[in-house]
């Protein structure tokens, strides 16, 4: 870097200098390196801590007071989390919490696997086809997620329409989210029907990184199909599909609009989710300190999700060019 | 979020009462509407006075034009810019919370129900203005008291401008079917009704899922009939008691006769289940009936429709908690004086009337006088309506109004207890102390 100072520059001003012009203070500071970081972070740094820093720390921060709406908290420790440690809602949103991301990540990765290997074959209006899959994902999530309620409506569903009406095959309507056990399996469908699209096009993207050349020597030493899938596809694309599945999974776990707009936790706090309990909570029954300590619970869930997709899926030696063990 | 603002400044007198100019002339449409000839207080506006007022949004259009004008007729008399945001139903909690907790914002929030008991200490007490209308119209209604007054108290810290109701809402011609002319007001009897419209195939129905305004309103009429109640005149909680239990076994009878499904409703599926004549009978506000009767597809199920109070059962008479519509006047509005006359002048007869008419019996008042507005002498299937904030129930009851009976509602602690009995999967006594647990939670002293 250049170490004129401004007043070296200023003593030789009468020269013509062609190359050099006047250092000012202002290109000083531009030029030095330190102010110059500052200032390209900044909107950055500035913009997540706003953002995302303040309220999350605000959040964590909630959740150990007793802060409602319209009335500033106490500090109040470990209160909001041994009551909700005794809560049974707040156990049953734990549960159906891990089992619909568990349930639906299974349901997500295997037909979103199976999509994929089909949609990898050439076909007829291939584009086209692959353009139609991803609908469900890209209709807004609310819009799907009053589709599904219509779907499941206890009186004008569709499907008990078919089935009462037009096949005669039933007398009664068909309870979708009258009771706990058929609205978490409806919900889980529509949360797989919502989440298959961006693992089948992800998925399809590393499969189309595989080369084809081994494929071919695979085939010359006469492999099955379920060999080249076993030991070609599946670790070729584990690195995209630890990524993947993290997503997914995170995306799952934290997941409310379907909830929401479906079953609103119903029927009597059968489907809450953590986000939906911690909204419930949180706003309308305005209990902004107990909604925080919900929101704060599932931090350990995410992390512990995240990490095991990580870790127990992609780290492969090989991978980053060493042995494998 | 609409807005306007009305500008018309000094045409008359800064610091002419509001209440004594609204005096001059009044309207036709409201002569019918007696009043006392009380001296309003005296609340010299401020000079250069501007407010701010939000509410909640409309019902139907007319509302909003009415209420408008009502407005703009006070800057015209007063001089008094005011500028009134409507706001969508679901904001209206948090914007008052936000404009409690900032000390900034709107000079008055049209609030609902608890609203003003939890931001007491951010408010301007309101009992000059309270006492001024009550003692010209012919007295508070028991409601409006009941959600106008701190706990216990005769002071003023909202003033409540209306109030809607849902009762008993059935199809005429399936009740005279059965054998009924109009259902019966005690438990027997109701639910001998119920379960011959459910064997004429022409069932019943309640929401008893995560509804707001139908599933606490069902829940809580089922506690109430039987005596029963959320807390104690001194906020303690009372819900596990032998009257609670007796509601519930009751309920499991009732609920054999309803249509399926209930349990998964929200506000909405009764009223869209009545419309395909699949439901009978159920309970719900008049915003059913008109979009039963506007339609012409529907017309004729508007002219069975009819409606009549839930039965009293066990009680006195029938409980019914409406939602309540409570203004409130914050201490950090620089123009307390011009915001009084402001609250005064709109629920006088000149405005209050052409509003209340305007809402079709969306709303209903709060001072008695008003039972003679025009508004319930048109449609008779309205009438019920006028009555609404007769009742001496609320929302907590019979506790003090507060944050904890608001949480309880939105938890829908009464509605959970009682589908999860209807459902199967508690019985009453363990329903009953679920609901007693949670409520504890949440009237526990702070």
């Amino acid at each position: 870097m250049d170490s004129t100072t401004p007043a070296a520059v200023a003593g030789a001003a009468p020269r013509w200098t062609p190359s050099r012009r006047e250092q000012t203070w202002i290109g000083w500071l531009l030029d030095w390196k330190p102010f110059l970081i500052v200032m390209c972070l900044l909107p950055a740094v500035g913009l997540l801590t706003v953002f995302l820093t303040y309220p999350l720390g605000l959040g964590v921060y909630l959740a150990f007071t007793d802060t409602t709406i319209g009335r500033r908290g106490i500090w109040v420790g470990l209160e909001n989390f041994e009551y909700l440690f005794g809560d049974p809602i707040f156990w049953n949103a734990v549960f159906f919490s891990v089992f619909y991301t568990g349930i639906a990540t299974i349901g997500k990765f295997a037909l979103g696997l199976w999509l994929a290997l089909l949609l990898n074959h050439h076909m007829p209006l291939k584009s086209f086809i692959r353009a139609i899959i991803l609908v469900p994902w890209i209709v807004p999530t609310v819009l799907s997620a009053i589709a599904f309620w219509w779907i499941y409506d206890p009186q004008f569903s569709i499907i008990s329409y078919v089935f009462v009406d037009v096949l005669g095959w039933r007398t009664t309507n068909i309870d979708f989210i009258s009771t706990a056990w058929p609205a978490r399996w409806s919900l889980i469908a529509a949360n797989i029907w919502r989440g298959i699209p961006f693992v089948a096009i992800s998925l399809l993207a590393g499969l189309q990184t595989i080369p084809p050349s081994l494929y071919e020597a695979a085939m010359l030493d006469g492999s099955t199909g379920w060999q080249r899938f076993r030991y070609i596809t599946v670790p070729m694309i584990m690195p995209i599909l630890a990524i993947v599945m993290t997503f997914s999974i995170i995306f799952t776990f934290t997941d409310f609009q379907l909830v929401y707009a479906i079953t609103r936790g119903g029927p009597v706090n059968s489907t809450h989710l953590l986000a939906t309990l911690a909204f419930q909570r949180g706003i309308p029954a305005g209990q902004l300190g107990e909604g925080a300590a919900i929101a704060v619970s599932m931090i350990p869930f995410l992390v512990f999700a995240t990490l095991f997709s990580y870790f127990a899926l992609a780290r492969r030696k090989w991978q980053q060019g060493e042995a494998n063990d | 979020m609409a807005n306007i603002i009305t500008t018309r400044r000094g045409t008359l007198m800064l610091g002419a009462s509001a209440a004594a100019a609204a005096a001059l002339g009044a309207s036709p449409g409201s002569a019918q509407i007696q009043r006392a000839a009380v001296t309003p207080p005296s609340w010299p506006i401020e000079s250069g006075a501007t407010l701010r007022m939000i509410r909640p949004v409309r019902f139907v259009q007319p509302d909003e034009e009415v209420f408008r004008a009502n407005c703009a007729r006070f800057t015209q008399q007063t001089g008094v810019q005011v500028r009134v945001d409507f706001v969508g139903w679901e904001d209206i909690t948090q914007q008052t919370a936000v404009t409690a907790n900032t000390g900034a914002g709107p000079d008055i929030i049209i609030g609902f129900n608890e609203a003003p008991h939890i931001y007491t200490d951010k408010l301007v007490e309101l009992s000059d203005v309270a006492e001024y209308l009550g003692a010209r119209y012919g007295g508070w209604l028991p409601m409006a008291k009941r959600y106008g007054t701190r706990h216990g108290t005769n002071t003023w810290i909202g003033v409540p401008f209306g109030a809607s109701g849902g009762p008993l809402v059935w199809r005429k011609s399936a009740v005279n079917e059965v054998g009924f002319t109009t259902p019966p007001d005690d438990h027997a009897g109701f639910l001998d009704l119920c379960r011959k419209l459910k064997a004429a195939n022409k069932p019943p129905g309640f929401a008893l899922g995560n509804a707001v305004g139908d599933g606490n309103g069902f829940a809580n009429w089922l506690v109430w009939s039987h005596n029963g109640f959320l807390v104690d005149p001194e906020g303690r909680v009372a819900i596990n008691s032998p009257e609670t239990i007796a509601a519930l076994e009751y309920l499991k009878d009732l609920y054999a006769t309803f249509i399926p499904g209930t349990i998964a409703w929200g506000d909405i599926s009764n009223n869209r289940a009545y419309a395909a004549q699949e439901l009978w009978l159920t309970s719900n506000g008049v915003s059913l009936y008109f979009a039963l009767k506007n339609d012409p597809a529907t017309a004729p199920i508007a002219e069975d429709t009819e409606h009549t109070l839930m039965p009293k059962g066990k009680a006195a008479a029938s409980p019914m908690a409406g939602l309540t519509l409570n203004a409130m006047l914050f201490r950090h509005s620089r123009f307390p004086n011009a915001a009084k006359a402001l609250i005064a002048f709109l629920m006088e007869s000149e405005q209050y009337d052409p509003w209340l008419q305007a809402n079709l019996g969306y709303w209903s008042q709060p001072l008695a006088n008003y039972a003679e507005s025009a508004v319930w002498k048109g449609d008779p299937k309205v009438a019920i309506f006028r009555d609404v904030m007769k009742s001496d129930y609320w929302i907590g009851y019979k506790g003090p109004i507060s944050q904890a009976s608001a949480a309880a509602n939105a938890e829908y602690i009464m509605v959970q207890m009682c589908a999860s009995v209807a459902s199967g999967q508690a019985t009453p006594q363990a329903a009953a102390r679920e609901a007693e647990r949670r409520a504890q939670r949440h009237f526990r002293a702070r």
